[in-house]
């Protein structure tokens, strides 16, 4: 049976509510960000990866050819390589961060003591600022300084920055309002109905999040102890053994072999990096989605499905990006697999919100 | 809501926007340069070997190691300081579900309040100085967080 709408939760789930608008403007970042992200690791990242170890042998060959002119040329386009990797990182990562801090201040609003129309416009500065800051990333690869009067710093670079400083501005503000409830002032949106008591769908949520952030903590705390530092050292010895090869020519062979060991060892932190992080991120997500569950009106068994599916995919897309160095390829599309689970149970929770918000509306409509 | 609730979620707030000052001020002031810089000794590091000045080129290739090292730390303040204050403030929601004493709840709170802090200053205190406090805060920061955690997961498994 679907869960019933609860009349009391009309006040703090109203039609264009601050609460409404954050919890689906969120979640739609969050579902964004990620498919964003899916898309760049399939068609975009190992592509990438590739075209940089070709431009690094293409500089030990430079170096190997004595001619510095080359090499110059050669690292002026590495640097749009990595800028374009880097960008669209970037954007996916701020994207997801974006949402997360959207859904989180929905569930904060009756915590936060604004009239209803400071809270929806400060909802709709946040989720202008969460779409703008990564689209301004996004677009500082394509745009760079054109027209700009600035040296370095270009039109998209503005736009992003100024996106963010919105963010933070709405942040600061939010804080007052909690600030305020904290000193007596009560929420326009009524009283908090975020329940103490949890059922199975909350439980396993909440626990196997909890569980995968924690997972994610030991296992940042185990690379930064044992790889970071050799890695660090490692990266910079590759490079001096591929410009010592390069600068005799009959040793060209050998700094062959040291951009393959340099690309290795990329791909090992980059792994390291993107386990870590989306493990503690789905992690967050399950944890959030503990408490938005409740407003999702879907049957309880599809409820357990997409609760298994988010779990199945949070825990398969970082062990698989691990895995990725010794299955290659093939651990990568598994990876990328969990992804997508990951976003289609966040879609199938948008479909239950929507069913959820017009199950509140409609005997309103109807009156 | 008791005492440890709110000092997570005002925490949590605090530490976002501290996380996010700093990740503009980086994007503004400090990130386009460095990329420059970190591009550039690279850049010459290649040039110099093939002009075959090895000595030129050593120089500035220890250039972008140092410069490299400090970029990573710099980018991971900015996001350990906010991914820890959004798990902060979500706990703070939940915490009155955590079946220990409010007194327990209080250290618990404290404690993760104090690494979610103390562990991203350590981490970018290492580029400013290379001695051993900087480490020390980054471990104890770290363990503070991690203890914590497992604390308020086994408070919360508790919870029926």
């Amino acid at each position: 049976m679907a869960s019933q709408a609860i009349p009391a939760v009309r006040l703090t789930f109203a039609p264009a509510s601050a609460r409404r608008l954050l919890l689906f403007g969120g979640i739609a970042l969050i579902a964004g960000g990620m498919l964003f992200g899916d898309v760049f690791a399939v068609f975009v990242l190992h592509q990438n990866a590739g075209r940089q170890g070709e431009a690094l042998m293409a500089a030990a060959q430079a170096v190997a050819a004595a001619n510095p002119s080359a090499a110059q040329q050669v690292f002026s386009g590495l640097g749009g390589l990595l800028e374009d990797r880097g960008t669209k990182v970037d954007a996916h990562v701020h994207m997801t961060d974006a949402g997360y801090l959207a859904v989180l201040l929905a569930l904060l609003q009756p915590y936060i003591a604004f009239p209803h129309r400071t809270a929806r416009l400060l909802a709709a500065l946040f989720l202008a600022g969460g779409v703008l800051l990564p689209v301004g990333i996004f677009l500082i690869h394509y745009v760079g300084v054109a027209y700009s009067p600035f040296a370095v710093i270009g039109w998209a670079s503005v736009l992003a920055d100024s996106a963010g400083a919105l963010l933070i501005g709405v942040l600061i503000a939010e804080g007052w309002g909690v600030w305020k409830y904290l000193h007596g002032q009560r929420a326009a949106s009524g009283a908090l109905e975020v329940t103490q008591e949890s059922g199975w769908s909350q439980r396993v949520l909440l626990s196997g999040g909890t569980l995968l952030v924690l997972l994610g903590f030991l296992h940042g705390a185990w690379c930064s102890a044992v790889d970071l530092y050799r890695h660090e050292e490692q990266e910079t010895s590759i490079l001096q053994n591929i410009l010592q090869d390069a600068a005799s020519p009959a040793s060209l062979s050998a700094a062959r072999v040291e951009v393959a060991n340099f690309g290795n060892l990329a791909g090992a932190r980059a792994v390291e990096i993107a386990a870590h992080s989306h493990i503690i991120e789905f992690g967050f997500l399950a944890m959030l989605l503990a408490f938005v569950e409740p407003y999702v009106f879907l049957s309880e068994r599809w409820k357990r499905r997409w609760i298994g599916v988010l779990l199945a995919g949070s825990l398969i897309l970082p062990l698989f990006v691990l895995l990725e160095l010794k299955l290659g390829l093939l651990a990568g599309g598994i990876a990328d697999l969990g992804g997508l689970m990951v976003v289609v149970a966040l879609i199938a929770m948008l479909v239950g919100l929507l069913r959820y918000s017009g199950s509140l509306d409609r005997p309103r409509s109807a009156a | 809501m008791n005492g440890s609730a709110k000092l997570l979620i005002y925490g949590g707030i605090c530490l976002a926007v501290l996380g996010m000052l700093y990740g503009l001020h980086y994007a503004v002031f400090v990130e386009h340069q460095t990329l420059d810089r970190m591009g550039g000794s690279l850049t010459a590091a290649f040039v110099h070997a093939a002009e075959r000045n090895s000595a030129a080129s050593a120089m500035a290739l220890a250039a972008y190691g140092h410069t490299k090292h400090d970029y990573v730390r710099q980018v991971d303040v900015h996001s350990h300081w906010v991914g820890l204050a959004m798990i902060m403030v979500v706990l703070g929601v939940v915490f009155g579900r955590v079946q220990f004493p409010e007194a327990v709840r209080f250290w618990l709170a404290a404690a993760l309040l104090a690494g979610s802090f103390l562990f991203p200053l350590g981490v970018v205190l290492q580029t400013v100085d290379h001695g051993r406090l900087p480490f020390a805060l980054a471990i104890a920061g770290a363990g503070l967080v991690i203890a914590s955690m497992t604390g308020i997961a086994w408070g919360l498994a508790k919870a029926r």
